[in-house]
Order: C-alpha cells, then structure tokens, then sequence
C-alpha cells in the first residue's frame, strides 16, 4: 500500500478493524501499518472516524459506553485486544495530546511527574531530572523554570498544550497520538507545537489527527484520508497531496468538499 | 534529547508487581457497600413502616381511615387522617408561597446581578439561615411572629398553622436560592453573550435564557424545599398546636402529620396499643408522599430539561 522504506520498523499493524458505537458503524474494515519514527497524519472531514481512529490505537475509545470492536491491532506483534494485555501499560507506551489542553489543577512540577509518581518513581532527584528533560523535550523548559510550583493554569493555551506534550514524554511513551492538538491554539503557538512534533520525531512515533492539510503536508511523512468510516487513500505525504490515486481524496485535499 | 535512564524499567517493574491489582479490584467492591448502605435502610426503614402500619390497617377499615374525624385517645378512639394531610398540605403551601419566590428571586440578583463580592459576602450569610435549628425557629413563630401577625389579624389564635408556615419558608428560602442559584450559575456563559449580542436587556437573558436553561436545577430546589416542608417537625410541633380539627382556616390551629408523631412518642401511645400502630401508618403515609415527591421531580426536571 505505501511505498516504505526497508529499514523502516512497523509499530501499529491494524488488521481488518470494525468499529461500532451501538448500531452504527464508525470504522469500516481497516487495514494499515504504521512505522517507527513516522510522524502519521490523520486527516478527512469530521465524523469519518479519525478521531475514533486513534483513540483505538490507546483503547481510550472504550470509555464510551456501547464501543464495540472486532479485528486486530499488533502493537509489535501482540494484539492490544487481547485479554492478558493490560490496557494500563498499553497506555503508558501510547502517550496521547488531546484538542483541548487538559492539564491538571496542580502546579507545573506536579503535571509533568503525575504519571511517573503514579508508576513507582518515589526518587526525588530523579523526579526532577524527568521534569527537567521532559519539558526541555517538549521546549517549555526555558519558559516555565523559574516558575515550576506555580499553578499550570497560570500558562498560555500553547504552554499548556506543550506541558500536556511534557507530561506524556515523562513516561517515555514510545508512541504519540495527538487528537487535534492545535485546533485549540493560535498561530504561533501551532508553529512551535509544530516544530516540536518535527523534533520528537526522532524519539517517537507520531499519529496526529488534524483539520488542516497545510499542518499535514507541513509535519508528516505519511497520511492517512478516511471518509465515512473508510480508509480511502494512504501512502507517503508527498505523493497524497501531489498525485492522489482516488478523486475522493482529491476533492478533500483540494477544499472541494469537507 | 537525552532519556532519563531506567524509567521504563521501574515503570515496567511496577506493572510486573502487580502492586495495587489488588486494590483495583476490591475498592469498586467497597465502593458498592458504601453505596448500598443507605438503600439498604431504606428498604429496612420501609419495611419496619410496613409491618406495624398493616397491623394498624387490618383492624381500622379504609373507611374510617379517609374521615375527618381524628381522636385518637377518645373512649371511642377515631384514626380519621384527612386532618392531618390536610394540616400538611396547608402548612407546606404556605411556606412554599413564602420560600419559592423569595429564594427564586434572589437566586437571579445572586446569580445574574450581583458582583463578585457581594455574592461571597450574601451567600454564606444566607446559608448561616439554613443552620439554625429548627426548634429555634419554632420559638420565633410562637414568640415573635405569632404576636407580631395578631396585631394584623386580631382573630389569630395562639396556635395557628399562618405563623409556622411563614416561618418554615423563611427556612427554606436558603435551600431554594443556594440550590436555584448553583443551577443558574452554571449554564454556559456563552448563553448569556448569545442572548446579549442579539440585543437583550439583562432582565431578559435572566429571565428568558438563563431561568429556563437552569429549570430542571430550580425544579428540583423546589421539590426539596415542599420535601422539607412536609417533615419539618419543631416548628409545627410548637408553633401550630395539636388541634385534630379539620379546618381550612389558616388562623386556627392544625396538627400535620409530623406533630402527630411527635405528640404521640412524648408519651401518650402505650406500645401495642392502635394508637401506638397509628403512628406507623402516619409514617408510612410521609414516606410514600416524600417518595412520591421525589419522583415528581425527576419526571419533571427530565421533561424540562433543556440540554446544553
């Protein structure tokens, strides 16, 4: 289906993924892979399932009540549905960046060492140093040092959307799944957000879902285009936006529909 | 962009452990206990209820039930209920006229005039009303409103159902504006910018957008406050008197149903005697009208829900 690299690792293997919230189907027999060190881009109008797409990925889909799934997703070779895999430690290998930022009522400190506190990291010096490098990884660092006991509140919608990013890297998550992350921002804000996604890139593997086919084309090495459930076309970012195969994808990418 | 090293290993190590798997699957468990424990009262409570007032049913027929007559310690003891409720009924209504557009109205100046400071000053001033005991309040019917509501209306008798019933709205009127007051508060700001944009005036966002976006909240602040009304007890208990009398005339004295009770337990009901029973079936009646009020509210805050 896409013209990969060799050398390249496949981290998310789905296979032939019904989904349906009650009776209505929202994914439709989906196959795809997605590799290691990809930024992967999400896009389609809404409603088609993106979003219910990556939230699959994490099984955060399975908050709603009435989810039903059938089919398989390898998250390197296990399925993530079966039963002695524990969706917990899935999710702490699954990092995800929701639309709106959601930091905790807690200070800034407090944000970023949550999720490690709450898997066993008691050392205090060691703490630190995961607040230090995760906010430097999320390039916040700079900005909030001087101010890490003060309420995360207190920071802008982007700051806070990169505390969020700060606050999944602490656990050195080896996927990211960001839903949206910069519908909720300004345009300088998204620029850094953007830059940031390009730089972690290295560390980790990226799925975004987004709106906007400049951010696609901007971050991603490979998109996605799903319309009504279905997984219309995808492939390599460049060959999508340039020399689309389905007229579907066309008229989407080119804002003749959505 | 280093790592900190071994993160994943105690991260890792901790879910190997299974530390606090345990506790995942007991604490829903006890969570569940805790929740039962008032359903389980309940249900003891209405069953207790059941038990004696039947035995209070099978030897009074229906008919006598639904009189007017009530004289329980008479040589021929009478168990008419009909006084009672409608002592109930009467004493609630007033108090719901008094407390529902009081508490109504200043829930709105709370929620959609009132500043900022003012609202952290009035409100905890006006939840100090709902901590008073009740028995307080009771004194204050029977000493100061009793005598002040005679100057106005020379015919009043000492014990009348006017004076407690004015009273326990005074009661209540916290209950309805705190609760009326959180349900205004809490529709969406952008209703009131929708509302305002397309030129309305203050009074009529309040009244027209925010009054019924928050209605189910205020219905169900009223229904409290009417459940309140029905079982408070001291007030009535001291300030209405024990007139078995069926009257309509809110200057005379009228028993309700809580007064009942309480004249009863201070003494007068041997155990096992019907007198004694009477007391269960009067409860019994309470919990199947509080009951029934309550399912009043959820149907009505369910049908007058407006979604936001």
């Amino acid at each position: 289906m896409t013209n990969k690299l060799i050398d390249k690792r496949t981290i998310f293997k789905i296979k032939d993924l019904n989904l349906w919230y009650g009776n209505d189907q929202a994914l439709k027999g989906l196959n795809y892979d997605i590799n290691e060190h990809d930024v992967t881009a999400i896009i389609g109008p809404s409603g088609c399932g993106k979003s219910t797409f990556i939230k699959t990925l994490n099984r955060m889909v399975e908050l709603i009540p009435s989810v039903r799934t059938s089919g398989e997703i390898l998250y390197n070779e296990t399925n993530i549905f079966s039963k002695s895999f524990r969706v917990e430690e899935l999710r702490t290998k699954v990092g995800m960046v929701f639309q709106k930022p959601n930091p905790f009522p807690k200070s800034i400190y407090e944000n970023v060492v949550y999720g490690a506190k709450v898997h066993g990291i008691k050392n205090k010096s060691q703490l630190m140093e995961i607040a230090e490098t995760s906010l430097r990884s999320a390039a916040l660092w700079d900005e909030v040092k001087d101010r890490l006991n003060s309420n995360a509140y207190g920071l802008s919608g982007g700051q806070q959307q990169r505390l969020c990013i700060a606050r999944c890297l602490a656990i050195q998550p080896e996927v990211l799944l960001m839903d949206e992350p910069t519908s909720a921002l300004d345009p300088i804000a998204t620029a850094k957000i953007e830059e940031l996604i390009v730089e972690l890139k290295k560390e980790y593997t990226i799925v975004i879902v987004t709106h906007s086919m400049q951010q696609a084309a901007r971050i991603s090495d490979e998109t996605a285009f799903f319309l009504l459930g279905e997984l219309i076309e995808a492939g390599n970012t460049k060959t999508i936006f340039t020399t689309p195969r389905d007229k579907r994808t066309e008229d989407y990418i080119t804002g003749r529909f959505g | 962009m280093e790592k900190v090293t071994g993160v994943r290993e105690i991260i890792k190590n901790n879910f190997n452990s299974n530390k606090g798997r345990l506790m995942e699957k007991v604490m829903p468990k006890a969570f569940l206990l805790a929740a039962s424990i008032s359903i389980i009262t309940t249900i003891g409570i209405a069953f207790t209820l059941v038990f004696d007032a039947y035995k209070f049913f099978s030897k009074v027929p229906f008919k006598d039930i639904f009189s007017t007559r009530l004289a329980p310690l008479a040589s021929t003891p009478a168990f008419g209920i009909l006084p009672l409720i409608n002592g109930t009924i009467i004493i609630a209504l007033i108090a719901m006229s008094v407390a529902i557009p009081v508490g109504l109205t200043s829930a709105i100046y709370l929620s959609e005039y009132a500043s900022e400071n003012i609202r952290r000053t009035l409100k905890p001033i006006m939840e100090v009303l709902a901590g008073i005991p009740t028995i307080v309040y009771g004194f204050f019917a029977y000493s100061f409103v009793t005598p002040l509501l005679m100057k106005a209306i020379p015919s009043l008798e000492a014990k009348n159902a006017l004076s407690p019933g004015i009273v326990m709205g005074i009661m209540i009127i916290p209950l309805v504006a705190s609760l009326s007051e959180d349900a205004m508060n809490s529709v969406p700001n952008s209703l009131r910018e929708g509302a305002l944009a397309l030129g309305s005036t203050k009074l009529e966002v309040a009244l027209k957008v925010i009054v019924p976006a928050g209605f189910s909240g205020i219905i169900a602040s009223f229904v409290l406050g009417i459940s309140r009304a029905v079982g408070e007890t001291m007030i009535v208990a001291i300030a209405s008197g024990s007139s078995k009398n069926f009257t309509f005339d809110i200057t005379k004295s009228m028993q309700t149903m809580t007064a009942y009770i309480v004249e009863f337990t201070s003494g007068d009901a041997g155990s096992g005697t019907l007198g004694y029973y009477s007391l269960y079936a009067v409860g019994l009646l309470l919990f199947i009208f509080t009951l029934l009020m309550n399912l009043l509210a959820q149907y009505i805050s369910k049908r007058y829900r407006e979604e936001y």
